[in-house]
């Protein structure tokens, strides 16, 4: 298996085809994610993140190009590759441990136990500590709590790649940053591959390895790839002064508001 | 009860009593009017009570108490209504999932829905060649409509997150269909059963009216043939209460069944 691309796009196109006719939104998409890589991909509003997103996880067809995760070719939709959705999406007339249940049971049908299967969602509740509120509906949990144990739906699928749209776009700064820790102290045990969308410039580079610079739409195609050669494990606090994070920092930010700034908006 | 509760109690309670008092005068003022051809709400009260102190008696079928009379429109309601759920909801979620069945069967319920459930009525009896059985028929077709309607509209408006996470975990058919689709659906399809049955319960009286036997509807009709008035108002108010205590049931029923996000 080549690990350098796990998961790779080659010159992906799409094309959605609209009432108004057909509409472009991304061309020349190449991207490359190692095994264990933390990819975050920013752009500004409606440049395509999503869609690069929801052809990697299979939801999408591109209309162009060739997407391959672990050197097979992406054909459709499975838990192999879990997403995280900017909504949370649980379902609410299922308790918390019956919605990462569902999961686990569709994932694990003919490997796994009953009891195995209780203790894995268990588990991976604990890993977002929301053991304490398994048994109530999402409806009686905070936004925050929601997006956790969308998170710990997603990771009890085991993953090859973790998914996340804009996991905490509707969080509060501080639920933010909270959660922004305890996925990288998760990601650190785990070491999963990871794509994020996010348009939080700070957001990007504490998390991640490489960040994927979009330019605008129509034709949205990567601008610029940013390494971000950051030690693990990174600490907010510490990182504030940090020449290289300031360094990347300032150079998402160039990107965005000066090489591909938004006027309409 | 604390004295925020108790206020607000008698809030309500006030202007509720009033409206009952001005009904009733507005209804001794008809009737005085009228010189007693409609009775007064004394009168009607008396004779309902007489009616209730012995609801299920039985002298053959041509006298049957109202008791009766109310269980056996209440059973055809339930019958056609049955029946009309069995195949309008999975009909519903047919015609929500599937672009084929949509076009297939919209242009003709559009055409159907509008026509008064009697008019289906001389059909029930030549085809079925029985009064109960076209009465049933009757509520069948006024019932199934808002069920087709109303599942339909609650599939095709499932989020359709819901149904990125199915096909991510590669849900069976039948584990979308009970995990995802019937609970998501389940809001709306309560909304039909609550309209059908409003519907039913008020085409049933008239029903039976037409094709006579034993029923609430053409006990209205031989009370009037006997110049019983008092009889037809108490008949009234006793459809308006079931009516009223059968969408109660669904509205409790619905919020037993609804989800916050
Ligand atoms: N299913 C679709 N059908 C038609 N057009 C679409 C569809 N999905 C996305 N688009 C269009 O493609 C473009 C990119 O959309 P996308 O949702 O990927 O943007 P985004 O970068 O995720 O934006 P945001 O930051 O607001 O979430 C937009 O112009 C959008 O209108
Ligand atoms: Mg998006």
């Amino acid at each position: 298996m080549n690990l350098d691309k796990f998961v790779s796009l080659e010159n992906i196109e799409m094309t959605f085809h609209t009432k108004s006719g057909a509409f472009t939104a991304l061309k020349d998409v190449n991207i490359n994610i190692k095994q264990g890589e933390f990819v975050s991909i920013i752009g500004h509003s409606g440049c395509g993140k999503s869609t690069v997103l929801n052809i990697i996880a299979g939801l999408y067809p591109a209309s162009e190009g060739v997407a391959l995760c672990a050197d097979r070719e992406i054909s459709g939709p499975g838990p192999e590759r879990a997403v995280v959705f900017q909504n949370h999406s649980l379902l609410p007339w299922l308790t918390v441990y019956e919605n990462v249940m569902l999961a686990v049971d569709s994932v694990f049908a003919k490997t796994k136990t009953k009891a195995e299967k209780d203790d894995w969602v268990n588990y991976n509740l604990k890993l977002v500590h929301m053991d304490h509120a398994a048994h109530k509906r999402p409806n009686e949990i905070s936004g925050g709590m929601k997006q956790r144990v969308g998170i710990a739906r997603a990771l009890a699928m085991q993953p090859k790649v973790l998914l996340m749209d804009e996991p905490f776009g509707a969080l509060d700064a501080l639920t933010r940053a909270h959660l922004q820790d305890e996925l990288m102290k998760i990601c650190a045990e785990i070491n999963t591959t990871v794509v994020m969308v996010t348009h939080d410039v700070d957001e990007a580079v504490l998390l991640s390895d490489k960040i994927v610079m979009m330019t605008n739409g129509p034709a949205a195609t990567v601008g610029e790839i940013l390494p971000v050669r950051l030690e693990r494990p990174r600490s907010r606090l510490a990182l504030a002064n940090d020449p290289e994070y300031l360094r990347c920092r300032q150079a998402v930010l160039t990107f965005l508001y000066d090489k591909h700034r938004k006027d309409d908006h | 009860m604390s004295q925020m509760q108790l206020k607000s109690f008698l809030m309500w309670l006030a202007p509720t009593l009033l409206g009952i008092l001005f009904f009733i005068l507005l209804w001794s003022g008809v009737s005085t009017a009228t010189d007693g051809k409609i009775p007064t709400p004394a009168v009607t009260w008396t004779a309902g009570v007489e009616l209730f102190s012995d609801p299920f008696y039985n002298n053959g079928p041509n006298d049957m108490g109202i008791g009766w009379n109310i269980m056996y429109s209440l059973g055809r309601v339930g019958l056609g209504f049955g029946l009309a759920a069995l195949i309008g909801i999975p009909l519903g979620f047919w015609i929500g999932r599937s672009l084929f069945a949509s076009r297939a069967f919209n242009p003709i319920i559009s055409l159907l829905r509008p026509v008064s459930p009697l008019a289906w009525l001389p059909l029930g009896l030549l085809i079925f060649n029985s009064t109960h059985w076209a009465a049933i028929w009757v509520i069948f077709i006024s019932s199934i409509w808002p069920m087709i309607i109303n599942t339909a509209v609650g599939v095709s408006r499932v989020p359709s997150d819901y149904m990125n996470v199915a096909k991510v975990l590669r849900l069976s058919e039948w584990q979308i269909m009970t995990k995802i689709m019937i609970p998501a659906v389940l809001p709306y399809l309560l909304t039909g059963v609550r309209l059908a049955i409003g519907v039913a319960w008020l085409v049933i009286v008239a029903a039976e009216m037409l094709t006579g036997g034993i029923g609430i509807g053409f006990w209205v009709w031989d009370e009037w043939n006997n110049l019983n008035v008092a009889h037809i108002l108490v008949a009234i108010i006793v459809i308006g209460l079931i009516g009223l205590m059968l969408e109660a049931a669904l509205v409790w029923l619905a919020q037993r069944f609804s989800y916050g996000e």
